[in-house]
């Protein structure tokens, strides 16, 4: 990833909890091993982390829960200060912002979606909407139009004087997400967002989340520990495990080339069908006759199920998104990954 | 029983031993050993004295202390002025009952609804109506203006202790010994710093409500979800917007139970406060008592008893309060309906305080009394007892309180020490044995040896029949759903009324003497303890119930062996909140006549002797602490066991 085009970058950041974290800054390196801390009385929540995020990309952060995602977040807002290493937002560096420009920062380029909420007990919808346009300034009647529009948008018009206490989970998780975007922010974080919703509501609110997505274009950092969701959003995954980030990746190559066996192991039960794409399976076409129908490279296989089944060529040719032959994939591999290996 | 013995820890055995043998030697034990030798004794006092002598008259404390108590004389006045025209500016007042009782009326509709609203409105009715309207306005003008200084002074200390961990460690164990100090304790340096009279009473009033406002402020403070400080940040707040609109609005209810608090601990005081001159309902109640005037102070007590329900409902009401949407796009007229029909109540009242002046001011002569047949049905069913009650006073008196009462003289000094470390021993080691002598030593440096140990005997009989009639009531109560819920309520109810109310009918039933403070102590100290039961055995995870059932246990057995064991951590906590409510009930009942401490600290307060005062003070409040200690740590370690054989299982 080019570093002019990031906006987030993180080099080596580390953000250890414990006593004395301060003096352990200088002796953090690449190889501290999470023994050496503990044995003084430390933990290690972020690992030697470095990754760079592209303008209008979404990166979804995945891992079992205590393995380091929110705090990973929270150092990206400076919510914590991270212990060492360096991040960079926009090319300026976020460790060494002062509060006015930390504050004027959030005031204007973050928002942030929390897992539960995070909704003001006492405001109304659309008074928690307003808070932070409330907080920079803006006068009451802008405030209280651009609040009732961010309302609209997340289809909860209707219901601006509701105190959250009234509204269900999905409703307050609305609430929370117009508040997010109320301040046109670039980046956009958000702590597992529909994690603490019913199943349904969270399928409801994911679609709500993709319409949203692409409406706007937003640099956004998401976290969730829910495979299948990471899959439906991510332009790229980034795995984490114990602090550390054990693969950053397409969803494709994560689960077609697992960098690491916690990887592999972590996305053995992922139907691969739904994630790999005509493309990735393709070989090159090395004079095999290429007649007849292409399978579109973009699609899953899974969407492509039923014509692979039908299809009886031994060879089936594989069209780019120019309409033009790219490769073949071969019908038994294709086979092997919808269905199993054959016994 | 021998096992039992030899499973207590070998120091804490060592210790009972010595304070077994010191009993039994106490014939030739040297003289040192039954109390503490003279020239030992430290004196505090003095040194409490000069201290103050120093702040006053050196540093010049008493310019600040005045400046302060003009401030509070002034909003004092004011009140005094809209409440009972007291003629001070702004010579307004005063405001017709009326207006008064419609507007408390109104806050209970808001808050709770019609009954509230009837309670509350029916109650300034009653007060006005019996003709007592100006003593309630002295007390009420008293805690308008110290409730408000007690709740903001509350809140910048809770925010400092919230902010800097340090101040947070140096108040914690002040707090502590502020709320195990008895009233009377507050009162002489006031009394000394301020003199005596109605300033004096809500300065004291605004010291003693502090304390809970502090805690619940720090308690708020911490609660507040992280997530919700975290969004207020992302929101782009500053410190103080953070701060403003972020922590104190979503630490609300903590707060707001905080300002309940310091209401009901205001109307405590307040009602005392009669001791150094504050005029009101409590002086008037103060002076028909000692002149045993039972129908008049049995009125006077409705009225202190009704406030204290009202005066807790409302601001309980407040602090339950979630607030509610409006209809969309509801008029001006509908969103301020409560604010319209307020003002419609007060023109009303007004207009009819103009038509008529009894609806402004009820003259004396004008109110009603249920004194005549108060006092009738008073001594129709006195007569009745009368039998009963000379009995009991006689055989109490002469079985059970005065040879207990010689029991706990003859001690020796150094036993009790012993045995009071053995059983800190027992259930903190070392530690716990240190922290007990360091509360009881201190008493026994005093000089004021004798005098405590009467006020613990008399404190023990008190809890201990407090015990005896708590807890099989709590288990008969705790019977069946409907009927626990109906005693908590009861409970909590009592346990809003202003300690003072106890003594009426225990005067009325035993005349002034040891067996009234001890009667009076004890149905303090029962409330507690019945409730804390039913809460014990109210939480006994059903399962654990129908486990035990499934088992093959009968009611009686399930009851045995497992309610009351798992309830009893709870048990202790009542038992300790007792045994905090009788120390500060038998150094109110004092003026009734005792030999303890109190008594010596009702004379303190009548001669204004600042260091006598606080040293009998510290030395209740160590008494107290020292049971706090002991029980809880017990409490915690038992509690514990029951949590590892829980999670075990
Ligand atoms: N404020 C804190 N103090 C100490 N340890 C913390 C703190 N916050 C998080 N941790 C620890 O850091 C680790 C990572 O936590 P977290 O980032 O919340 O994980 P996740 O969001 O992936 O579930 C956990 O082991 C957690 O216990
Ligand atoms: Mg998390």
């Amino acid at each position: 990833m080019a570093q002019d085009k990031s906006v987030i970058s993180c080099k080596n950041v580390w953000k250890v909890f414990g006593d004395h974290p301060a003096q352990l800054a200088g002796r953090l390196g690449p190889d501290t091993t999470m023994e050496e801390l503990r044995a003084s009385g430390h933990i290690a929540a972020v690992r030697n982390v470095s990754l760079d995020i592209a303008r209008g990309e979404m990166l979804v952060v995945m891992g079992l829960s205590g393995s380091g995602k929110s705090t990973l977040i929270r150092c990206l807002a400076r919510l914590i200060d991270i212990t060492s290493g360096a991040i960079t937002v926009e090319g300026r560096d976020l460790g060494a912002m002062t509060e006015t420009e930390l504050i004027d920062l959030r005031r204007r380029k973050m928002g942030m979606v929390f897992q539960s909420f995070g909704l003001l007990p006492h405001r109304t919808a659309l008074e928690n909407v307003a808070f932070p346009l409330e907080m920079r300034g803006q006068d009451r009647i802008s405030r209280i139009a651009r609040a009732s529009e961010m309302l609209n948008l997340v289809g909860l018009g209707g219901r601006e004087g509701y105190f959250p206490r009234e509204l269900s989970g999905g409703q307050q998780q609305r609430v929370g997400i117009a508040r997010s975007l109320a301040v046109e922010p670039d980046i956009w974080f958000l702590d597992e967002p529909f994690s603490a919703l019913d199943p349904l509501i969270r399928r409801e609110m994911q679609d709500e989340f993709l319409r949203l997505k692409a409406m706007m274009a937003k640099t956004i950092v998401f976290i969730t520990h829910d495979f299948d969701e990471a899959l439906r959003l991510a332009d790229r995954i980034a795995i984490m495990k114990d602090g550390a980030v054990e693969q950053i990746d397409t969803p494709e190559r994560i689960v077609m080339a697992p960098a690491t066996p916690y990887v592999a192991k972590f996305t053995s039960a992922v139907d691969r069908a739904r994630v790999v794409h005509a493309g990735a399976l393709a070989l090159p076409v090395s004079g095999r006759s290429v007649e007849g129908t292409a399978l579109p490279a973009t699609e899953t296989l899974h969407t492509l199920a039923r014509r692979i089944l039908q299809d009886d060529r031994p060879m089936i040719p594989v069209s780019g998104a120019d309409g033009r032959i790219s490769g073949v994939i071969d019908r038994a591999a294709a086979l092997d990954l919808l269905l199993g290996p054959a016994a | 029983m021998s096992g039992a013995l030899s499973r207590l820890p070998r120091p804490a055995l060592a210790l009972f031993c010595l304070a077994a043998l010191l009993c039994l030697g106490r014939f030739i034990l040297p003289d040192g050993l039954m109390r503490l030798p003279e020239p030992l004794i430290l004196p505090f006092a003095r040194w409490i004295n000069t201290a103050f002598a120093f702040l006053r008259d050196d540093l010049g404390l008493m310019v600040v202390t005045r400046a302060i108590s003009d401030a509070v004389e002034f909003c004092l006045d004011v009140t005094a002025n809209l409440l009972y025209g007291k003629s001070r500016w702004p010579m307004l007042g005063p405001i017709p009952w009326v207006v008064i009782a419609a507007t408390m009326g109104m806050a209970g509709y808001v808050l709770a609804g019609w009954r509230l609203a009837l309670l509350s409105a029916g109650t300034f009715v009653w007060i006005a109506v019996m003709g007592q309207w100006k003593w309630a306005m002295e007390t009420l003008s008293v805690i308008v203006v110290a409730a408000p200084f007690s709740v903001l002074l509350g809140i910048l200390a809770g925010t400092l202790a919230w902010r800097f961990r340090r101040v947070e460690r140096v108040m914690n164990p002040i707090l502590n010994i502020a709320q195990s100090l008895p009233h009377f304790a507050y009162m002489i340096p006031v009394v000394v710093f301020i003199g005596v009279g109605p300033k004096a009473g809500a300065i004291v009033t605004i010291i003693f409500s502090v304390p809970p406002m502090i805690r619940m402020t720090l308690l708020g403070l911490r609660a507040v979800p992280p997530e919700i400080i975290e969004s207020g940040k992302m929101s782009g707040t500053t410190k103080w917007q953070l701060m403003r609109s972020v922590r104190i609005p979503a630490a609300r209810t903590e707060l707001l139970i905080g300002i309940n608090q310091v209401i009901m601990q205001s109307l405590a005081m307040v009602v005392l406060a009669s001791f150094i001159g504050m005029p009101g309902l409590g002086q008037k109640l103060l002076n028909l008592l000692q002149s045993l005037k039972i129908g008049l102070s049995v009125e006077i007590g409705i009225t202190i008893v009704l406030l204290a329900v009202v005066l807790d409902r409302l601001s309980k009401a407040w602090a339950l309060k979630q607030p509610e949407h409006l209809t969309a796009g509801a008029s001006w007229m509908v969103r301020n309906r409560h604010l319209l029909i307020w003002l419609g109540l007060c023109a009303a009242g007004f207009a009819l305080a103009a038509l008529h002046p009894y609806f402004a001011v009820v003259e004396r002569k004008q109110a009603l009394t249920l004194a005549g047949p108060i006092d009738a049905g008073v001594d129709g069913f006195i007569r009745l007892v009368t039998p009963l009650t000379d009995w009991l006073r006689w055989f109490l008196i002469t079985w059970v309180l005065i040879p207990l009462r010689d029991g706990f003289l003859w001690l020796p000094f150094s036993a009790v020490l012993a045995f009071l470390a053995g059983l800190g021993w027992l259930v903190g080691g070392a530690r716990s044995a240190l922290i007990c002598l360091a509360f009881i030593l201190p008493i026994a440096l005093s000089g004021w040896w004798d005098r405590a140990m009467i006020t613990v005997y008399t404190v023990t009989v008190a809890v201990v029949i407090a015990l005896l009639i708590g807890l099989p009531l709590g288990v008969w109560a705790a019977g069946r759903p409907a009927r626990a819920s109906r005693f908590i309520l009861i409970c909590d109810t009592l346990q809003t009324f202003p300690s003072f109310i106890y003594l009426i009918p225990v005067v009325m039933l035993f005349g002034v003497n040891d067996v009234a403070v001890i009667a009076a102590v004890m149905v303090f100290a029962t409330v507690p303890i019945l409730r804390f039961t039913i809460e014990g055995l109210r939480g006994v995870p059903a399962e654990t119930i129908e486990a035990a059932a499934m088992s093959g246990a009968g009611p009686r057995q399930v009851l045995w062996h497992v309610k009351l064991p798992l309830a009893v951590p709870t048990l202790v906590i009542g038992a300790n909140q007792s045994i905090m409510f009788a120390l500060f009930m038998v150094i109110i009942a004092a003026f009734i006549g005792t030999q303890d401490l109190g008594q010596e600290m009702q004379r303190a307060l009548s001669s204004t002797d600042v260091g006598k005062g606080l040293v009998l003070g510290f030395a209740v409040a160590f008494m107290g602490l020292m049971a706090d200690h002991l029980l809880l740590t017990w409490a915690a370690g038992r509690r514990k066991k029951l949590g590892a054989a829980q999670s075990a299982a």
